[in-house]
């Protein structure tokens, strides 16, 4: 203490210390941002995708007519007055019955999107846990549980859903389940491999030796870890339950009337595109597109910025 | 290699087997038999009835049969809506269409898919480059069932040069628009696989080697790195196949190509049980078959893989 002349500039040069030690310990998701940020394609992505989901939200409020009144001045003759207008507030046309296009698209949209985002869900929580356990406890247990996953991926998950559909009542839950079912297998691949590869870290080897029980340090030690793939994989799977979804509405085996989703949209406007009442057809269709694109970029991205190392 | 083809055998048969009991036992559990109709069959006849087809077995007896019939006669049964016509009639009348538009739209979205994902490669971060990406990017988001419509939208009905359906026995003009819709959003999986595996493959210290030896660049391309590039393609066959075979269920309805997917869709409609059961196993057993075949050419490819 003797040696120092000045206190007032020891302490400024340990603020520095303190500010330049701040300002370069940035963490994996700043730097993960950082790199996000600057990928134009996943940025604007992500400002569409807002845009759609505040239309969807917002939308309805300025609907005219609702998602399930037929305006029977107008059905008979769809084809010569049912396009888009602002006049009689059909802003985008009539379905093929005289209903509301505006108000059947904002409902398909909500419907897709959730379908899309709970199967994501599912997928993560069931996918992450299965996988996790299965990597750390290793094993024999590892052994049976993978064997699983392989017997199940292997069985073309479409068809169980359908048969679902048919046998139960066509529900969305009854989709929820089915499309559930199937959607973990591929995620609790990848987060067992992560997991794997995760075991043998010291800090896992210390919360072992800190007597620890293996069903804490999988969720609490373990799960946050592998949050970087599991956010990457799941943004890929959302476009994947949508277009699983609109597939199956698409069979007309899906949601039930009134309810509504994009793929039904399409499977109705694909029906009448021979009548040329095109934008029942291409007003879905661009909802579905651009929603699937965004998510795609974004998914992309996300990869790109989380995990360097896989461009 | 043996040992890893029986390896694979065991997880293949079990997972049939999972796939036939669950669907057999949905089929169990769905409200109403095969035969109750809006006017109830009197007691006598609707028990020959059931007698006739082995309904009054208990469950797991009528589940042994099947699957014996399935085995040692391929024998799907019978359908319960059309009693003129068994599941084998409908597989021998529609698998030939469906198999046909099925294996040349496999082919050509993998001969396209991996040229583009090469000459993206090759020609990385250039004009050529950014369009393939974005090329498949959009395709990728085109499924069959959006590629279908619009295709008959613009060749049919505006253009007027394809047929909007049919099969007329396989003619070239029928298969136009079934191969399009079917293989765009798998060109774009393929395409955008090959593409990132190459990029992997040139970077690596075997290529450097083979420039550092002044080998001609199209040596490099055809004879040491195609080979590497297409191991992620190969295993992503599997899953392409499933996707085609989904696929087709679409393209039957939209093309009325007269495949399997036509009819199983109406037995889903009609909830005619028997014919789903058999064409699902069908399909399944397909998949199954598919992925075990593509995981031995990988394993054979491979000589990393050494089981």
């Amino acid at each position: 203490m003797g040696m120092v002349k000045d206190p007032e500039r020891v302490e400024a040069i340990a603020d520095n210390i303190a500010d330049a030690r701040e300002v370069k310990g940035r963490s994996l998701w700043q730097d993960a941002m950082g790199r996000f940020v600057h990928n134009k394609a996943a940025v604007g992505s992500v400002f569409i995708l807002a845009g759609i989901l505040l239309f969807a939200i917002v939308g309805p409020y300025f609907a005219v007519w609702s998602n399930e009144e037929i305006d029977w001045a107008r059905m008979g003759n769809v084809a010569d007055v049912g396009q888009p207008s602002f006049e009689n507030g059909h802003f985008f046309g009539l379905d093929s019955i005289g209903r509301d296009l505006y108000s059947r698209t904002i409902q398909g949209t909500l419907t897709s999107l959730m379908v899309g985002v709970v199967g994501a869900m599912v997928a993560v929580v069931i996918g992450t846990l299965y996988g996790a356990i299965s990597g750390f406890v290793g094993g024999w247990v590892d052994n049976l549980m993978m064997r699983t996953v392989d017997i199940l991926i292997a069985i073309p998950y479409m068809f169980v859903i359908i048969l679902l559909m048919v046998i139960f009542e066509r529900s969305l839950i009854m989709l929820f389940v089915g499309i559930g079912m199937f959607s973990w297998l591929d995620m609790s691949r990848i987060v067992r491999g992560q997991t794997l590869a995760l075991k043998h870290k010291e800090f896992i080897e210390a919360a072992r030796a800190a007597g620890v029980g293996w069903f804490v340090i999988v969720v609490r030690h373990i799960m946050p870890n592998l949050l970087g793939v599991v956010v990457v994989y799941a943004t890929l799977l959302v476009p994947g339950m949508i277009m699983a979804e609109s597939f199956i509405s698409f069979l007309g085996l899906g949601v039930q009337e009134p309810n509504t989703s994009l793929g039904a949209l399409i499977s109705d406007g694909a029906g009448t595109i021979l009548y040329d009442q095109v934008w029942q057809l291409a007003i879905p269709l661009t909802f579905f597109l651009t929603i699937v694109i965004s998510l795609f970029f974004i998914g992309d991205g996300l990869r790109d910025a989380l995990d360097p190392k896989d461009r | 290699m043996l040992n890893y083809v029986i390896r694979r055998l065991l997880v293949a048969v079990p997972t049939l087997l999972i796939l036939i009991i669950i669907c057999f036992y949905l089929m169990q559990t769905a409200p109403g038999g095969p035969f109750t109709s809006e006017r109830p069959l009197p007691p006598q006849v609707l028990a020959n009835i059931e007698a006739k087809y082995g309904l009054d077995q208990p469950h797991y007896k009528q589940l042994y049969n099947y699957v014996v019939g399935i085995v040692t006669q391929f024998d799907f049964g019978p359908s319960y809506q059309y009693k003129d016509r068994s599941v084998n009639d409908i597989i021998a009348q529609g698998f030939p269409v469906t198999l046909t538009y099925g294996f040349i739209s496999f082919v050509v979205a993998t001969i396209v898919g991996v040229s583009l994902g090469v000459v993206a490669a090759i020609r990385h971060n250039t004009a050529l480059d950014y369009i393939a990406v974005g090329a498949t990017f959009s395709a990728q988001a085109l499924p069959n069932f959006v590629m279908a419509p619009i295709l008959i939208y613009v060749f049919t009905l505006k253009l007027g040069l394809l047929p909007g359906g049919g099969w007329n026995g396989g003619q070239w003009q029928y298969l136009i628009m079934p191969v399009i819709a079917l293989s765009t959003s798998f060109f774009a999986s393929v395409a955008r696989i090959t593409r990132s595996s190459m990029l992997e493959v040139l970077n690596s210290n075997f290529i450097r080697t083979a420039r550092a030896k002044g080998l001609p660049e199209t040596t490099i391309i055809w004879r040491h790195a195609l080979k590497p590039t297409l191991m992620p393609v190969v295993s992503y066959l599997g899953p392409a196949f499933v996707g085609m075979i989904t696929g087709s269920v679409v393209i039957d309805i939209y093309f009325s190509t007269g495949g399997i997917g036509r009819f199983y869709v109406n037995s889903a409609l009609n909830r005619d049980y028997a014919v789903m059961l058999g064409l699902t196993i069908l399909y399944g057993g397909l998949t199954v078959l598919f992925n075990l075949l593509t995981d031995l050419l990988y394993a054979w490819l491979d000589p990393k893989i050494r089981y």
